[in-house]
C-alpha cells in the first residue's frame, strides 16, 4: 500500500500527533483483539454444555467441577504460555509434576521431615529444572522441544528409579501440617479447591508482568525475533532461563497442590498435563512460534479446556468422546485465531484525513 | 575537514579458512551517505556486522570519533551511536507499534517493583516521530507492526535509531522490497538524515537508489574494496559494470563483437548467447 506523503518536505509535515480517543472504535478494537476468537470458544462450549448438562453442570457443584481441573491446569498453563510466547516449548511439566509431588511425599511423609522442608524442597526441584532445560535450549541451541521432552523422559525415569531405591514404592503417603493442608489442600465450601486462589494468584502475576511490566515488550521481542531482540539489548538467554524456571516452578506448585491434597503422591503423576497445558495455551491464541499472546487468552482457553472435559460427565453421554471434543477443538480454535489475528493485522482502522 | 564518525583500517574477516573481507580501510563522515555497493555475496553483510558489533574483525582498527573501538556485542555499537536498520525493518510484526519502538528501552513509570511500561507514551512518541519522518497515515501507536508497508517499517526502524541517539545509520538493503514510490519516500528520508547531521551508510546494489542519495561510494567484489570514489566521479554504467565484476562484462562485450564479426555483423541468438554466459 502506498505511502500517503504530505505535500513538500516531510519535515513541513511533522505535525503534532493526531492520536485517536480510545473508544472512538472501541468495538471494532474489541472485534480486531485476537483474544476474541478464544473468548467466543469458551462461551460457545459453556452454552453448548449449560443446554445439553442442564441444571447439574450449571450447579455450583458442576462448576466447581471444571473451576477445580482449570485451575490447577492453569496454574501449569499460563506459564507455560508466557515461555511458548517468548518462542520456546515445555514438555517437561508432566514429570516436574511428578517428581515434586515425589520429593514433598519422600521428604515430609517418608522421612518425616516438617511440611515446609518438603514443599520447599518440591518447589526447588521444579526451578532446578527449569534452569536446566534453559540452559541446554539457550546454550546448545537444541529447539527446546527436544531439550524438553529429553528432561520428560529422564526426569520420569529418575522419580521413579529414585522412589523405588528409597522408599521401595512408587506411591507414598503424607500427612501434611494443618497449615499446609489449609493452604494448598482445602475445600473451600466443601466443592471448590483452594487451588483456586493460587490460580488467580499466578494469573495476577504474570498478567502484570507480560502485559504493564517492561519485560512483558522483552518476552514479546524474544518470541517475536530473537535476532532483533538481541540487538537492542535485551538479554534473551537470561529472559529464557527465567521463563523456563517459571514454568517449572508453575509444575512444582501443582506437584505441591495435589500432593498435599490427595495426601500423598504417585510417581505416575502429572503426564496429562504436557499436552492439556499446550491444548489450553493454543486454544487461548498463544502463537505457537511465539510473539503473540495474552494470559487472558491462556484463562479464557484453560476454561473452555476444563469445561469440556468436565462437561461431558453431565450429558449423561459416554465420556469417550471428550478427546473428540476436545481435538476438533483445537483445530477450530486455531484456524480461528488466525483469521483473527488476520483481521489485527489488517489496516482496516478508518483513515483520518487531516 | 570534519573528523569522521567511523574509520576502518585494513578490516580482514574469515571465518575458519574462508577470507570474507580483505583490508577493508573506508571511513564515513557525519552529514555524509556512503553508499556500500556490491553484487549478492561480495561480503557487504559481512561488513555490516563487523560495523555493528555481531562480528569482531579478525584483524585490523576501527575508530569511532577519532577514538579506536572494539565492539565485542551489538550492545557496544549501539552505545557509540551505531545504529542498523535491517531490509525488512528489524521489527516484530506482532507487536503494537508503540511497544516495537522501544523494544529494550522502555519508558516506565511509577516506582520499583510497581514500575509499568507506559504504552500512552510510547505510542505517542512512535507516532510523533514517524509522522516527522512524513508517515502520515499512522496515527494510533496501538496498532500491529505488521499492519504497515515496507516503507512504514523502515521508518519506524529509522525514527528509533534516531530517537534513540544514532549518530550512524547503516541500512542494509532498505529499498530492494518497495514499490518505486515507498523506495522514494524512504530515499527522502535518508536525506532528511543527512541533513541532520547523521552519518549514513547504506548497502544497497540498486545504482539508481545509490546515486539519488549517495555523497561517497564504496564497490566491494570478493571481499575487497574493487574501488573507492566521491559522487560524480563515475558513471551509472561503469558502477553497474564495476558491480557485476567489470572484467566479466568486458569479455562477454567483447566475445559478442567477435561473434557480430564473424557472422557479417548479426548479434548472436538467443540460445547462441546463452552458451556464451554458460562458459563463465
Amino acid at each position: 500500500m502506498a505511502v500517503k506523503t504530505a505535500p513538500g518536505s516531510p519535515e513541513v509535515s511533522a505535525n503534532p500527533p493526531r492520536t485517536t480517543p480510545a473508544s472512538a472504535n472501541s468495538v471494532a478494537t474489541l472485534i480486531r483483539r485476537p483474544e476474541s476468537g478464544a473468548l467466543i470458544g469458551t462461551l460457545a462450549v459453556f452454552v453448548f454444555f449449560g443446554m445439553f448438562g442442564g441444571e447439574q453442570f450449571l450447579s455450583p457443584g458442576g462448576s466447581a467441577s471444571w473451576l477445580n481441573v482449570a485451575a490447577e491446569l492453569g496454574i501449569v498453563a499460563i506459564p507455560v504460555g508466557l515461555l511458548m510466547i517468548a518462542g520456546e516449548l515445555d514438555l517437561s511439566v508432566g514429570s516436574i509434576i511428578a517428581s515434586s509431588s515425589m520429593t514433598l511425599a519422600i521428604v515430609s511423609g517418608y522421612w518425616g521431615a516438617p511440611t515446609a522442608v518438603g514443599i520447599l524442597a518440591a518447589l526447588m526441584l521444579g526451578l532446578l529444572t527449569g534452569f536446566i532445560n534453559g540452559l541446554l535450549a539457550t546454550r546448545t541451541k537444541v529447539p527446546s522441544f527436544v531439550v524438553t521432552l529429553a528432561t520428560n523422559f529422564g526426569l520420569a525415569g529418575a522419580t521413579l528409579g529414585f522412589s523405588r531405591v528409597i522408599t521401595g514404592t512408587t506411591s507414598v503417603g503424607v500427612q501434611p501440617e494443618s497449615w499446609a493442608k489449609s493452604l494448598f489442600g482445602t475445600l473451600v465450601a466443601d466443592q471448590f479447591e483452594v487451588a483456586i486462589f493460587w490460580w488467580i494468584a499466578v494469573i495476577v502475576i504474570v498478567g502484570w508482568l507480560l502485559h504493564i511490566s517492561r519485560y512483558g515488550n522483552w518476552i514479546l521481542a524474544v518470541g517475536g525475533d530473537t535476532i532483533s531482540a538481541r540487538a537492542t539489548g535485551i538479554p534473551v538467554q537470561k529472559v529464557k532461563i527465567g521463563l523456563f524456571m517459571g514454568s517449572g516452578l508453575g509444575a512444582a506448585l501443582i506437584g505441591v497442590i495435589q500432593t498435599i491434597l490427595y495426601n500423598g503422591a504417585q510417581v505416575a503423576n502429572g503426564q496429562a498435563f504436557v499436552f492439556n497445558s499446550i491444548i489450553a495455551v493454543v486454544v487461548g491464541g498463544v502463537l505457537l512460534t511465539g510473539g503473540y499472546g495474552s494470559v487472558v487468552g491462556v484463562v479464557l482457553g484453560t476454561l473452555t479446556f476444563a469445561i469440556v472435559s468436565q462437561g461431558i460427565y453431565y450429558t449423561g453421554w459416554n465420556s469417550d468422546w471428550a478427546a473428540l471434543i476436545l481435538g476438533v477443538l483445537l483445530l477450530v480454535a486455531v484456524l480461528m485465531n488466525n483469521t483473527f489475528r488476520k483481521m489485527a493485522l489488517s489496516s482496516a482502522t478508518p483513515k483520518k484525513k487531516a | 575537514m570534519s573528523v569522521p564518525f567511523l574509520k576502518l583500517k585494513d578490516i580482514n574477516k574469515s571465518f575458519g579458512s574462508t577470507q570474507v573481507l580483505t583490508d577493508i580501510s573506508l571511513e564515513v563522515k557525519p552529514g555524509e551517505v556512503l553508499c556500500l555497493l556490491g553484487d549478492n555475496g561480495a561480503g557487504k553483510s559481512t561488513l555490516i556486522k563487523v560495523l555493528s558489533g555481531f562480528h569482531e574483525p579478525t584483524s585490523g582498527s576501527m575508530e569511532v570519533e577519532g577514538e579506536p573501538v572494539r565492539f565485542r556485542s551489538p550492545r557496544d555499537a549501539s552505545d557509540r551511536g551505531i545504529a542498523t536498520v535491517h531490509q525488512f525493518g528489524g521489527t516484530f510484526p506482532l507487536m503494537s507499534i508503540g511497544r516495537s519502538f522501544f523494544v529494550g528501552a522502555e519508558p516506565v513509570k511509577g516506582w520499583g517493583p510497581f514500575h509499568r511500561f507506559d504504552h500512552k507514551f510510547a505510542g505517542e512518541v512512535a507516532v510523533r516521530e514517524m509522522q516527522g519522518l512524513g508517515i502520515t497515515r499512522i496515527t494510533d501507536g496501538n496498532r500491529l507492526v505488521g499492519g504497515l508497508s515496507g516503507g512504514e517499517r523502515q521508518a519506524l526502524a529509522i525514527g528509533r535509531a534516531v530517537y534513540f541517539g544514532a549518530k550512524l545509520l547503516i541500512l542494509d538493503e532498505p529499498t530492494a522490497a518497495l514499490g518505486v514510490k515507498e523506495a522514494t519516500h524512504v530515499l527522502r528520508i535518508i536525506m532528511q538524515a543527512r541533513q541532520k547531521g547523521l552519518a549514513v551508510i547504506l548497502v544497497t546494489h540498486n545504482v539508481t537508489h545509490a546515486m539519488k542519495v549517495g555523497d561517497h561510494f564504496a564497490v566491494l567484489i570478493h571481499g575487497a574494496l574493487a574501488a573507492d570514489f566521491r559522487k560524480g566521479e563515475r558513471t551509472r554504467e561503469e558502477i553497474t559494470d564495476l558491480m557485476a565484476g567489470g572484467e566479466a562484462m568486458a569479455e562477454l562485450e567483447a566475445e559478442i563483437a567477435a561473434y557480430e564479426s564473424a557472422h557479417d555483423g548479426h548479434a548472436p541468438d538467443p540460445e547462441e548467447l546463452e552458451k556464451m554466459l554458460h562458459q563463465k
